[in-house]
């Protein structure tokens, strides 16, 4: 299954040019075919390892503490306005 | 012999007997920095902040202040975030971002007296294994500067080589500590998956990021790592797990110990002389009063293709972040590499593909990890080579992706099982450094420092 | 043709702190970007770690829903990329969410199946502006990583009474439950009807259906899906299938638009949520989540009919919000000692409109006790006469907006004179000043 690079790169919110597009797919390919080697071995009846801690129920309690002030929050950001970041506008 | 070659171990014997100053100390370091510039193994270095630190550290030293790193320079890969030091993650998209809160792992050895001399070059987002993706320009190996230094990791391993600091952090989530140690003739650990927080680290792949430290001998990475270690209320992903008392394993020698040795990663592709050496160092070993066994771990040939699912997977959506609104430059910033791996990794994830690849995946590393379970109920320990070459040449292996990724074959089985390796220095092959991996259970780092020691005379 | 309408509705929780970082969840009036920190801005580095209390109260929710609550449940990421949304994904739950498999028994009968009932986390505040002739998207993270719970319902619901009827009682259950003020108006209550239409005599469901956002207020629910509804017949009329899309309720036209199609926007990748570890319950934690449900609105509802003799009207009315129920119950075992009848106490609250935060109960039996000594006279009868009097004596209004306020004394001298019987003053004062205002 050849990988479709425009519609992959639009879903990673990638902007890519032609010639971009035209290396990536090759080279995309080569390390798909490589991975399907996984196709040969049979793990139907064998379970999925999300989490390699074996933890569970880590959680915290409900206590509120300090957070960033508005000028640490903003302070890497290149546009900002009356203490917001600032975009062009979205629809 | 010049100050800057010491051991961490050495200088702070040094430092408490008043033989000589933080500050000499830190001055030597930067002088290296300065002389090795060719190198490029840092991306910032921080002389004034450094020598201002030394400089307390010396007055805490005349009041008998008894820290474990007090005035002692270090340097941290550009992937960990220090507050209000520029952090780049070895990208373009971060050239200019000054982080607002510091990794845990900063803090603790900054409390521990530590003094940062700069942040060191990085494969960009911690994507590769030869040192030659940064965006700030290629990293140079400091034993033949047209070889690569191996990566991601690729300045904090250098910067320790080349004596430009006793110590340096990392992160390894395919074999980017234990890989570059081996091709730079350092110390190189690869702690268990949790032992370590990762808060406050740009993060890679996020089941997979161990965080470790290249230091110049065993000694000074079990120090290291009682100081890195424990639970951070910050990270759900650290246990409560005790930390060991790792000094106590230093001196234990290997008598008894059962060695395992898996023949997957003896086979064709690996270089018959690394073959050789690692075989000698065995052989040492068993002189000691190791026993070897021969085992198998039957799933290591798809560990490299389970992982490229994986790490590009999470890669993907922890790069999701860097949209340019809070922080950063936009995402055309973003070098081939890493816009390579979050497309395979969006791919993989996507609808129609994820069962045929990402939940594959995550069943074959259910199978990884217990071929390891299965050989640690026989063994205390398992010793493999790091890399099947020799370091290559810079730009050998940059055309073709995949050759590259191929060469974390030997590493990246920990990352997937979540144990802990330990790489060492065995010697030297065409006047290139050679290293050999040790990898335990679960939390039994003692146990390698316990075998690696025995290896440094080796 | 039949609706064929499931509904989506998110409560925002009343945490101290946000999902997974102890930021301060107290968002509402903040100055912008004041109540943010490296987890929930999305900064490079930063971890998640789950606030217990949203937990529990999530599950507490779905068993108030009569959900099952399995027991090994786990966070999953959502991954989309849109600016109020920090890491370019949403930690959320997919596979196996908290709760499944409720129901909700509605006033007209019918029982309403909730397929989940699940966490995740809110998104940033975004407002559009136009600055020097520019626009521009403005955002503010305050809000960014507060608890969300999540309910979804089986498209069991045929028309918009029964929306209305649910969407109160889950308000009132989140209500109970002290987890949430489910305030639509204030968006900690936020409704996304998926509607469509099948014919008549056709079984299964449509294949088709209309996500309709941006309903902000009680008022537009029945609007918005009435409008959707009458949209949808048409196009079907005309032998063509509405477009599966989500559209926006837009208060000022009155109607559902179009949002700009995102093509790509439904393919989330979800995968599970690595840095934090799974739940796992045992039978003892199950246990005693149950006992800490309070007694729920409809058993409540029940119960006071049956144990004060009470009428459905004035029951309904008592067991709204516990804060009144609970006061009723008190007020009720206080008067016993008096010969009060639970009849009695339910009348002079509901009429007299009594706020429990005014009058303690002790002082209110008292209040009962001589209205019982006194004649009733109904509101409107009081309120024609006090307008008589305001009439014939212009200069009482004009005195009291001057500030006399003992003009007031006055006033009910004059109504009482009409009245000629003896009333309960405080009440007659009472209505007097409503007047004046």
């Amino acid at each position: 299954m050849k990988i479709n690079v425009k519609h992959v790169a639009k879903l990673a919110n990638l902007p890519l040019s032609e010639n971009e597009e035209k290396k990536f797919e090759k080279q995309l390919n080569e390390v798909l075919s490589y991975v399907k080697k996984l196709n040969e071995k049979d793990v139907k009846n064998i379970k999925e390892t999300s989490q390699i801690t074996e933890l569970e129920n880590v959680t915290r309690e409900d206590n509120s503490s300090f957070s960033l002030t508005q000028e640490e929050a903003l302070s890497s950001s290149k546009k900002n306005h009356n203490g917001m970041f600032k975009i062009p506008k979205i629809f | 012999m010049s100050l800057n070659t010491i051991s961490i171990k050495q200088a702070r014997e040094g430092l408490s007997k008043k033989k000589f100053s933080s500050e000499e100390l830190v001055n030597a370091c930067l002088f290296e920095i300065k002389k090795g510039k060719s190198l490029n193994a840092f991306i910032t270095v921080c002389e004034k902040e450094a020598l201002e630190k030394a400089r307390l550290s010396d007055k805490k030293i005349k009041e008998e202040v008894d820290l474990p790193l007090l005035g002692i320079p270090i340097s941290l890969k550009d992937i960990y975030l220090t507050k209000g030091i520029k952090t780049t993650a070895g990208s373009r998209i971060l050239e200019d971002y000054i982080p607002q809160y510091s990794a845990t792992v900063v803090k603790n050895l900054e409390d521990a007296g530590a003094i940062i001399v700069g942040k060191t070059n990085c494969d960009a987002w911690a994507h590769g294994s030869s040192g030659e993706n940064s965006d700030y320009g290629h990293t140079k190996n400091p034993w033949n500067e047209e070889y690569v230094p191996g990566g991601s990791s690729s300045g904090s391993a250098v910067s320790v080589a080349a004596n430009m600091a006793l110590s340096s952090t990392g992160t390894d989530t395919g074999g980017s500590i234990r890989l570059p140690a081996s091709f730079c003739n350092v110390v190189g650990l690869k702690p268990t998956y949790g032992r370590v927080s990762r808060y406050g680290i740009v993060a890679m792949a996020s089941s997979l990021d161990s965080i470790g430290h290249f230091t110049k001998n065993v000694d000074d990475s079990a120090l290291m790592l009682s100081i890195t270690a424990g639970k951070d209320p910050n990270d759900a992903t650290t246990p409560d797990n005790k930390v060991d008392a790792y000094e106590n394993y230093l001196n234990k020698g290997v008598k008894n110990i059962k060695i395992g040795i898996p023949k997957e990663y003896f086979l064709e592709g690996l270089d018959k002389r690394i073959k050789e050496k690692i075989k000698n160092s065995i052989k040492l070993l068993e002189t000691q009063g190791a026993n070897i066994e021969y085992i198998s771990l039957p799933h290591t040939q798809y560990a490299v293709a389970c992982y490229y699912i994986i790490q590009p997977a999470e890669v993907s959506s922890n790069l999701a972040r860097y949209d340019r609104i809070r922080y950063g430059n936009d995402r055309s910033f973003f070098g081939d590499e890493a816009k390579r791996r979050i497309m395979l990794g969006t791919y993989v994830l996507s609808s129609g593909y994820y069962d045929a690849y990402y939940k594959k995946a995550m069943r074959v590393r259910t199978l990884v990890k217990k071929d390891f379970d299965n050989a640690f109920k026989k063994v205390d320990v398992i010793i493999t080579p790091v890399s099947p070459t020799l370091p290559w040449k810079i730009g050998e292996k940059t055309s073709d992706p995949l050759a590259m990724y191929l060469s974390d074959i030997y590493t990246v089985t920990a990352n997937l099982a979540g144990i802990p390796g330990l790489s060492v220095p065995i010697g030297f092959i065409d006047n290139l450094p050679v290293g050999m991996q040790i990898l335990g259970p679960h939390f039994s780092e003692g146990k390698l420092f316990q075998a690696g020691k025995a290896c440094e005379y080796a | 043709m039949k609706p064929v309408i499931g509904l989506e509705t998110h409560i925002e929780l009343k945490t101290k702190s946000k999902m997974f970082c102890p930021c301060s969840a107290d968002y509402f009036g903040k100055k912008p970007n004041t109540h943010t920190c490296p987890v929930c801005l999305g900064l490079p580095g930063a971890l998640p770690v789950p606030n217990k209390t949203a937990i529990e109260w999530c599950v507490m929710l779905g068993m108030a829903l009569n959900c099952d609550i399995p027991q090994f449940s786990k966070f999953d990421r959502k991954n989309y990329f849109y600016p109020d949304l920090p890491k370019g994904y949403q930690i959320s739950q997919y596979a196996e969410p908290f709760c499944l498999k409720g129901s909700i028994k509605l006033d007209s009968g019918k029982t309403i199946g909730i397929t989940r009932v699940h966490m995740e986390e809110d998104t940033g505040k975004l407002i559009h502006e136009s600055i020097d002739g520019q626009d521009v998207t403005l955002i503010d993270f305050n809000r960014s990583g507060v608890p969300l719970v999540e309910i979804v319902t089986q498209p069991d619901f045929d028309n918009t009474k029964d929306v209305i009827d649910y969407l109160k009682k889950l308000q009132q259950i989140a209500r109970y439950l002290d987890i949430s003020n489910a305030d639509m108006e204030k968006g900690d209550m936020r409704l996304e009807p998926n509607i469509s239409l099948q014919k008549k005599g056709k079984t299964g469901l449509p294949n088709y259906k209309v996500e309709v956002k941006n309903i902000n207020s009680f008022r537009f629910v029945e609007k918005s899906i009435n409008y959707e509804i009458d949209r949808q017949t048409k196009i079907l009329n005309e032998g063509k299938t509405p477009t599966q899309e989500t559209r926006g309720w837009d208060e000022n036209k009155q109607k559902t638009v179009t949002q700009r199609i995102k093509e790509e926007s439904s393919d989330y990748r979800y995968f599970p949520e690595p840095d934090i570890p799974p739940v796992r319950w045992t039978e003892l934690q199950i246990t005693n989540y149950k006992l800490q449900i309070p007694e729920l609105p409809d058993k409540k509802l029940h119960r006071f009919i049956k144990q004060y003799q009470l009428n459905d009207y004035d029951a309904e009315i008592l067991t709204r919000e516990t804060i009144l129920a609970d006061y009723f119950e008190e007020t009720v075992t206080l008067g016993k000692k008096y010969g009060l009848t639970p009849k009695q106490i339910v009348n002079f609250i509901i009429n007299r409109r009594v706020d429990p935060k005014n009058i303690l109960p002790a002082k209110l039996i008292r209040r009962v006790i001589s209205a019982g000594k006194t004649d009733e006279i109904n509101d409107e009868t009081l309120r024609k006469i006090i307008k008589k009097v305001l009439k014939e004596n212009p200069k009482i209004a004009e005195d009291y907006k001057k500030g006399k306020t003992s003009v007031i004394q006055f006033a009910i001298g004059q109504a009482m004179y009409i009245i000629k019987k003896k009333i309960d003053t405080e009440f007659l004062k009472k209505l007097i000043i409503e007047e004046l205002k």
